[in-house]
C-alpha cells in the first residue's frame, strides 16, 4: 500500500467556529485507489472534514494538497474541476429538476459550451484530431466519435453545444445505470425515493469525474439489504478507478468495506491503519462504547 | 372552507390534467404538423390587426396599439423570466433596466435630447442593449452575493433610483422629459402591401397613428428572443442557472460557477428589458419619468408568477392578461392591482406553479395523487 502516491494531503489542519474547536489539528493521506472510512462519534468533525476538503468551510490553519495543489482558498467550484466530488448527509438534490438532468448537472463541469455558444449553435468546433482524442477519453463521447468516424459524417460540423449536450446526455445514461436507476431517469429527483435519491447523488457526484469521490453517510436510513447493494456500488465505482472517501457511521459497513480507517473523536484523531488494526484500538473502543468505570 | 378548498383543488387538477394531455398528443404529434399548425398560428398573429374578430376588439383603444403593448409585455416577460422562473433571482426592479434602454435611445436618437448626437434607430438600440447589459452587470456584480429577499430589495431600490434620477437629472430633460424619441425607420408603405385592411400605400411604416408596423417589428422581436431565451434554456447555460435556482450551495460544489451564471441571468435579463423599453418608446416618440413607477414593475413580476415562472409561454399569456385586460374592461382598469394583488394570493394557494403547468407538473399531479392515497 506505501507505495500508493498519496491523493489527497489533510496537513493539520484547524477548524474554529467561534469558541468551538471543530478540527484540532488534524492530518491524514488519503492513497490513490482505496477507499479511505472517517469514522468517530456524532459531533466528532467528520462532516467539517468533508466541508473543508470541498472548499465549503475555510480552514482556520492548516493545509490540503490535492495532487499536491493546494485547494485552502480555492472557489469550491474550481476544486470539483480539480477533480473532488462528494455526497451531502442531508440530500440536497435539484428536487424540481429530473434525474437525468441532475446528472447532467454534473457532467457540465467539465464542458465549455458559454453562453454565447448555446445561443448561436451553428459555430462549428475546430476541433483538431488531438483534441478530438481528448474530448473523447474525457467527456466519453467515444460512441458517437467513433459513429461520425464511421460513417464519415463530418465532426467539423457539429456545434460545441451538440457535441457536448450528447456527450452528457450518454455519460448521465450510464451513471445512472452504474448506480441502477436508469429507469426514473426521466422523472423528478423529488419524486424519486429515498434510496434512489441518495443513489442520484452519487450518479451525479461521479458525472463531473472526480479522482475523489467524498461520500458523506451513503448508507443513513438504509436497510441491511440496501446497505450490501450500496457497498457491492462503491466497490465498484472504486474498481473504474476512483478513489473514495467515505464517512459512515455503520460500523459493520465500514469495516466491510474499506481499505484503511482514520478515526476522529472530538476533533482529533485518534487512530488510523486498517480496519483489523482500528477495531483493536482501545482508544476507539473507548470512545465508541465508553471507558468502563472500573477501567476509569 | 376546507371542503371549498379541496373541489377547487379537484378541478383545478383534472384541468390540468386537460392540458398536460393536450401536451402529450401535441408532442406525439408528427414533426410537419406541429411546424404546420405553428406556422398558421405565427400567421394568425401578424393577421391579428386585420381581422374582425368579434369580443376581443378593444372598445375604447386602438386595438393594435393594444397587441403592441401585449407584444412589449411579452418581451418583458420573457426577459425577467430569465431571471426570475430560470435562475430564480427575485428582481423587484426590472423596469430600471426598461427605464435604462428607453433613456439610450431617447437620449442618442432624439433631436431635442440635451445629447448633440444624433443617431439614428438601428444604431440606438444595439447601443441601448449594450448600456442596459452592462447596467445589469454593475448592479449584479456587487449584488449578486446576496440572496432571497435581501436581492429583491437591492432590485428594487435600484428601480427607484434610475426613476429619481430620470426625475432629476439634466441628461434626461428632468421631468420635461425628452420628445422626437426615432422611430425605427422613415419609410412608407409600399405598394403590394395596400391589400392589407388598415394598410395605406406612401403612408409611413412607423407612426404613431397607425401602429401595424411597430406591431409587426416587435412581435418579431418576440419571437427571435423567445427562440434564443429557449436555446439557452435547453442547453448547459439553462441547465445551471435551474440548479442554481433549486439549491445555489449544490450547484457550486457540483461545478457550477454560480456567480457567473447569475451575472449572466442578470445581462440577458436587463438587456431584453431594455429591449423593450427602447421599442415601446419608440412608438410613444416620448419619454419622461412618469413611467416608470414601481407598481408597472411589480405588475410585471406578478405576470410572471402569475402565468408560470419558468415556462415561457405561460409568462407569455400572464404578459398578454396583463396587457390587454385593463384595455379590455376599461371600467375595471383601476382595480387592475387590486385585480392582479387578489389573483397572486389565489394563485398561490392553488397553483404556486402559474397558469400554464410545465412539462414537470404532470409527475407532480402523480405524486400528489399518491400522497392522497397514503393518506386515505
Amino acid at each position: 500500500m506505501s507505495e500508493r502516491d498519496n491523493l489527497l494531503e489533510v496537513d493539520n489542519v484547524t477548524i474554529r467556529f467561534g469558541g468551538v474547536t471543530a478540527l484540532d489539528g488534524v492530518d491524514f493521506v488519503v492513497k490513490e485507489g482505496e477507499i479511505l472510512g472517517l469514522i468517530g462519534p456524532n459531533g466528532a468533525g467528520k462532516t467539517t472534514c468533508f466541508n473543508a476538503v470541498t472548499g465549503v468551510v475555510k480552514p482556520t490553519s492548516g493545509a490540503i494538497r490535492f495532487r499536491g495543489k493546494a485547494l485552502v482558498g480555492q472557489q469550491r467550484h474550481k476544486i470539483t474541476r480539480l477533480g473532488i466530488a462528494r455526497t451531502f448527509q442531508n440530500i440536497r438534490l435539484f428536487p424540481e429538476m429530473t434525474a437525468l438532468e441532475n446528472v447532467q448537472v454534473g457532467a457540465d463541469a467539465r464542458h465549455k459550451t458559454s453562453v454565447v455558444g448555446a445561443l448561436f449553435r451553428t459555430w462549428r468546433v475546430r476541433v483538431k484530431e488531438h483534441e478530438l482524442v481528448a474530448i473523447d477519453a474525457k467527456s466519453g463521447v467515444g460512441r458517437l466519435v467513433q459513429q461520425v468516424r464511421r460513417t464519415g459524417q463530418r465532426i467539423f460540423g457539429l456545434s460545441r453545444h451538440t457535441l457536448e449536450e450528447r456527450a452528457a446526455r450518454e455519460k448521465a445514461v450510464e451513471l445512472l445505470k452504474l448506480v441502477g436507476i436508469e429507469h426514473r431517469a426521466g422523472e423528478l429527483a423529488r419524486s424519486l425515493a429515498y434510496g434512489e435519491q441518495r443513489r442520484l447523488e452519487i450518479a451525479r457526484a461521479l458525472a463531473t469525474e472526480p479522482g475523489l469521490l467524498c461520500l458523506d453517510e451513503p448508507a443513513a436510513g438504509f436497510n441491511p439489504a440496501e446497505k450490501e447493494s450500496l457497498l457491492e456500488l462503491i466497490r465498484k465505482i472504486r474498481d473504474t478507478g476512483v478513489t473514495v472517501l467515505l464517512i459512515e457511521h455503520d460500523m459493520r459497513l465500514v469495516m466491510g468495506v474499506t481499505d484503511r480507517i482514520v478515526v476522529l473523536e472530538f476533533g482529533k484523531k485518534i487512530a488510523e491503519g486498517t480496519p483489523a488494526e482500528v477495531r483493536e484500538n482501545p482508544a476507539v473502543i473507548a470512545a465508541y462504547l465508553g471507558v468502563p468505570t472500573d477501567a476509569a | 372552507m376546507m371542503a371549498v378548498i379541496d373541489s377547487a383543488r379537484k378541478a383545478d387538477e383534472s384541468r390540468v390534467r386537460a392540458v398536460t394531455g393536450l401536451r402529450d398528443r401535441w408532442a406525439n404529434l408528427p414533426y410537419g404538423w406541429r411546424i404546420s399548425v405553428l406556422f398558421a398560428f405565427v400567421i394568425f398573429l401578424y393577421a391579428l390587426p386585420g381581422l374582425e374578430i368579434p369580443l376581443i376588439k378593444t372598445p375604447d383603444t386602438d386595438f393594435t396599439s393594444v397587441l403592441f403593448l401585449c407584444a412589449v409585455y411579452v418581451l418583458v416577460a420573457v426577459g425577467l423570466n430569465v431571471v426570475i422562473g430560470l435562475a430564480g433571482l427575485l428582481d423587484l426592479g426590472y423596469i430600471g433596466f426598461y427605464a435604462v434602454g428607453a433613456y439610450t435611445v431617447a437620449i442618442l436618437g432624439s433631436p431635442n435630447s440635451p445629447v448633440v448626437i444624433q443617431y439614428p434607430w438601428v444604431v440606438c438600440v444595439p447601443i441601448a442593449i449594450a448600456v442596459t447589459m452592462v447596467s445589469g452587470v454593475i448592479l449584479g456584480w456587487p449584488t449578486l452575493r446576496l440572496r432571497g429577499d435581501y436581492l429583491a430589495i437591492v432590485t428594487l431600490g435600484f428601480g427607484e433610483i434610475i426613476r429619481v434620477f430620470a426625475l432629476n437629472s439634466d441628461i434626461t430633460n428632468g421631468n420635461r422629459g425628452i420628445t422626437g424619441v426615432p422611430v425605427p425607420s422613415e419609410g412608407t408603405w409600399p405598394e403590394w402591401m395596400d391589400w392589407f385592411p388598415g394598410i395605406t400605400a406612401g403612408r409611413p411604416i412607423f407612426s404613431v397613428s397607425n401602429v401595424i408596423g411597430f406591431y409587426w417589428l416587435a412581435l418579431t422581436l418576440v419571437f427571435i428572443c423567445m427562440l434564443g431565451v429557449r436555446r439557452l434554456e435547453r442547453s448547459r447555460v439553462g441547465r445551471s442557472w435551474l440548479a442554481i435556482r433549486e439549491d445555489e450551495d449544490a450547484a457550486e460544489v457540483m461545478g457550477v460557477p454560480t456567480f457567473k451564471y447569475k451575472l449572466w441571468a442578470f445581462a440577458i435579463g436587463a438587456a431584453l428589458g431594455g429591449l423593450s423599453g427602447a421599442l415601446f418608446f419608440s412608438k410613444q416618440t416620448f419619454i419622461n419619468a412618469q413611467g416608470f413607477d414601481l407598481f408597472t414593475s411589480i405588475l410585471w413580476v406578478a405576470a410572471v408568477v402569475i402565468g408560470g415562472a419558468g415556462n415561457q409561454l405561460g409568462v407569455a399569456l400572464g404578459a398578454i392578461l396583463l396587457a390587454y385586460l385593463p384595455e379590455r374592461f376599461r371600467e375595471f382598469a383601476d382595480y387592475r392591482l387590486l385585480i392582479f394583488g387578489v389573483a397572486l394570493i389565489v394563485m398561490t394557494i392553488f397553483r404556486p406553479q402559474g397558469l400554464l403547468p410545465s412539462r414537470r407538473r404532470k409527475v407532480e399531479l402523480e405524486d400528489r395523487a399518491k400522497e392522497g392515497a397514503v393518506g386515505e
